[in-house]
């Protein structure tokens, strides 16, 4: 296991070279840079601006000059905002949509996980129609409209939360964010799991189980939810990774200040720096959530090894 | 004076809320379009940025809760007989947030800085008319070669190439607002991070969280202090408007300076007189690519700008938070009588006659139907903007097609002199004169999209920008654009802006004006 690990961080390496060098350039290609905008700058200013960032450097300078910095751990200053250094803004951002995020995430999972067994051991029953109503409008429901929705009501109507803002983490600002994240999220967990419990609980080896007279208890929770979780474990990755970095969507609407919402922002103001520290960003979670459920699938199924 | 019971019962209750603190800090949340992108008052650009600026530092010159021009950091200013040489005496209580004074030396420290190249200002522009100004942001000239002086302590002496009458207005822009030469040279960078940035403004830097708040507190070594009402300025980013208006509901907002125009008239039901809208100094365009046929012939551009229906665009389009526009220069500035399009007056359905003749005459109608593309930055009213034009100029045998790209592409291609025929862009005053629009029409001016060039035209803002008589000049800056606009249209004016922000009622001496310049220094929350 820990040689598999070993060399999972090895490839993830040049992985992360190839992300790396292949946006670098993809963004060159958009039209336009940094300094364009409604109000023209005058040429003599914008060159100004040009030199002061390097930008008037040859392509290939500047991809050896970024790849020096990043080296250092250095990914340079933010063009669109200049008070900042990119590792600042992805410094006080992060914390923000992490914390959010995987709060998110474990409600998601837990309760989603729940819902999908009460399913799924009531197949065709109330208990099961209820579950997948919910889940089917969970998953179609789109955020930007969940959000809004939850400030009409919950914020604006009722009077319990504030319609917005970050508040410095205080728990009722905290409240739709996070629910608004997690329902996407927790209305998937349930259907997989409900499907994937219906199917143990028609194994063979839980056949056998219950064959052998163990307790209902002891065949579902320790013999099918093993099997049965395998599904959600899958999607958990990429779910993760997605967002703990962030939602345009949940934090332009509730004014958070996490990191979500820097990548589209970025990406239009063509602030290359801030668009490559984002991307690295997501790709460091996402390579590392799939090392994590890799992993995980050898420790819930004794049938998965990887030495 | 009389206490009634409410009062007592209010203060009474005041006083249980605050038990701790002595007094209730008075706090405005004001919504800000966005977040700044620096604190550097030499490197900022936008709207929203500026209003922050005004908070933090007071410059020569400044404005007051009307926009009009008051005294800033300079109690006073004479101007030599031939208008090139400026003589500002500072205030003696000028003090910067440590306590340290505002001297002449911090304002040529400023104004050297916004001019070097190596500052990279984009508003550098901003002292263009002063010596040597031009020549220092190319870099041909050390900024020590700057039109400006420190002859004592409190005395600023700034040299002009040449008479300028709106100078003083130019100085009410944030580019020439001072920092402290001892602060920026001690900390570099640094300088702008909250505990370490020093303003001379009535307000100072508390806090800033990127897109969550900024928190400016009251200066007390400002020289007005005892004017000042509010302890606290919170600004709230709030691109998405939608949200601004519910935070606005649930009190959590006094005011933003943007709404969702297509619910203005839900809004008024809801708010009432806590909506305001009027006239902004703003004109929303068009720009024909001038040097290509069929765009370059005059009467062909004015047959297409007459079968435009404005009013419709206003009302329908825009819900009457933008105005129908006839000339570049919008209404709202003392002294200047805009030329609209002769146009202007005839009913929208003759208009449409003698635009169908001018094309007929032109040798266009159904067999050899004008093509004609419009390209716009992506925006949802740009859109309809774009698709009601369309509409109108289809029973001209007009064919119109549409093409959009985001803001940074779309600019890209007109800064680029880019293939297109007729593009949307827009101007917002950088300061109150006709000049400031006028001067995008001159012969390869950067925002000159069009590429327009005439001589007489050219001549004409030669003879304003040298005349010392205020009357004179605005004559010769209306004779130009009577030329360059109403007859040519350099550009073609589609709308004025007109601004529209929220205000709660409990926030006090908010003032409308036409540049919407909102200084939180007169505010107070109630």
């Amino acid at each position: 296991m820990a040689r598999f690990v070993f060399r999972r961080l090895m490839i993830a390496i040049p992985t992360l070279f190839l992300i790396v060098s292949i946006s670098f350039f993809l963004m060159r290609v958009a039209p336009g840079g940094p300094f364009d905008q409604e109000k023209k700058l005058n040429p003599v200013i914008k060159a100004n601006l040009e030199r002061l960032y390097q930008l008037d450097l040859p392509l290939w300078q500047q991809y050896l000059a970024y790849l020096k910095g990043l080296a250092r751990g250095d990914f340079g200053p933010s063009f669109s905002r200049p008070e900042f250094t990119v590792a600042e803004i992805l410094q006080s951002g992060l914390p923000v949509s992490i914390q959010l995020g995987a709060l998110a995430l474990a409600l998601a999972l837990v309760v989603g996980t729940l819902l999908g067994v009460i399913a799924a051991l009531n197949q065709n029953r109330l208990a099961d129609y209820a579950v997948i109503a919910t889940a089917t409008a969970g998953s179609t429901i789109p955020t930007f409209v969940i959000a809004p929705l939850f400030q009409l009501s919950f914020a604006l109507s009722l009077k319990w939360f504030p319609v917005g803002g970050w508040n410095d983490g205080a728990f009722v600002n905290q409240v739709g964010p996070v629910l608004t994240l997690m329902l996407p999220q927790l209305a998937v967990v349930a259907r997989l799991m409900r499907g994937s419990m219906i199917e143990a609980m028609r194994s063979h080896h839980i056949r056998t189980a219950r064959a052998l007279g163990l307790s209902d208890g002891s065949v579902i929770f320790r013999h099918a939810l093993r099997g049965a979780v395998v599904p959600v474990i899958s999607y958990a990755g990429p779910a993760a990774a997605a967002l703990l970095t962030g939602s345009i969507i949940v934090e332009t609407v509730f004014g958070i200040p996490g990191i979500g919402r820097y990548f589209v922002d970025a990406a239009l103001n063509r602030d290359y720096t801030l668009v490559m520290g984002t991307v690295i960003v997501v790709a460091v979670f996402t390579i590392f959530f799939n090392l994590i459920c890799d992993v995980l699938y050898a420790v819930v199924d004794p049938r998965v090894r990887y030495d | 004076m009389t206490l009634t019971l409410k009062s007592i019962l209010l203060s009474t209750s005041l006083l249980i809320a605050t038990s701790g603190g002595a007094f209730a800090e008075m706090v405005l949340n004001r919504g800000n379009t966005g977040d700044p992108e620096s604190l550097d008052p030499h490197k900022v650009s936008t709207v929203q940025e500026a209003n922050i600026m005004r908070d933090l530092f007071y410059g020569l010159v400044m404005q007051d809760a009307k926009a009009e021009l008051i005294p800033g950091a300079a109690e006073s200013w004479t101007v030599s007989e031939d208008g090139k040489t400026y003589t500002f005496k500072l205030r003696a209580d000028g003090k910067w947030s440590d306590g340290s004074p505002v001297t002449a030396e911090d304002f040529v420290f400023s104004f050297q800085r916004v001019v070097d190249p190596a500052t990279a200002a984009e508003y550098a522009y901003m002292l263009a008319p002063v010596v040597n100004a031009e020549a220092i942001t190319a870099g041909e000239t050390p900024k020590e070669e700057l039109g400006v002086k420190a002859i004592d302590a409190t005395t600023f002496e700034v040299t002009l190439n040449a008479p300028t009458p709106y100078f003083l207005e130019m100085l009410t822009h944030q580019a020439t607002y001072p920092v402290s030469r001892a602060n920026v040279e001690a900390l570099g960078a640094e300088f702008t991070k909250p505990g370490n940035l020093l303003s001379n403004g009535p307000f100072v830097l508390a806090a800033f969280t990127p897109n969550d708040h900024l928190e400016l507190r009251k200066n007390a070594e400002f020289f007005e202090a005892d004017q000042v009402k509010l302890d606290v300025v919170n600004y709230f980013p709030t691109e998405d408007r939608s949200a601004a208006m519910k935070r606005f509901e649930g009190g959590e907002l006094h005011m933003n300076d943007d709404f969702p125009t297509e619910q203005l008239a839900d809004m008024t039901a809801k708010f009432g007189d806590q909506v305001k809208v009027g006239p902004y100094l703003g004109t929303y365009y068009y720009v024909f690519k001038l040097t290509e046929a069929p765009w370059d012939n005059a009467e062909l551009r004015n047959a297409i700008s007459m079968a435009i229906d404005r009013d419709y665009l206003a009302e329908e389009v825009w819900q009457n938070t933008m105005i129908p526009a006839y000339s570049f220069v919008p209404p709202g500035i003392e002294g200047y009588q805009a030329r609209l399009a002769s146009y202007a007056d005839m009913p929208q359905i003759d208009r449409e006659d003698k635009a169908v003749e001018i094309l007929t005459k032109l040798g266009y109608g159904p067999d050899n139907p004008l093509k004609l593309q419009i390209s716009f930055n992506t925006s949802e009213n740009h859109n309809n903007t774009a698709v009601a034009i369309q509409e109108q100029l289809k029973p001209l045998g007009i064919e119109v097609s549409l093409f959009n790209a985001d803001s940074v592409t779309h600019f890209a291609m007109l800064e680029a002199k880019g293939d297109f025929d007729l593009a949307r862009t827009g101007w917002i005053a950088d300061y109150k004169d006709p000049e400031n629009f006028l001067a995008l029409c001159k012969t390869g001016t950067g925002n000159n999209h069009g590429d327009y060039s005439n001589p007489a035209f050219d001549d004409l803002m030669a003879k304003a920008a040298s005349s010392t008589d205020p009357a004179a000049r605005m004559g010769l800056l209306s004779d130009a654009e009577q030329i360059a606009v109403a007859e040519e249209l350099c550009v073609m004016p589609l709308l004025h802006y007109g601004y529209h922000s929220v205000v709660s009622d409990k926030v006090a001496g908010w003032e409308a004006n036409v540049m919407d310049i909102h200084p939180t220094r007169f505010l107070s929350v109630e």
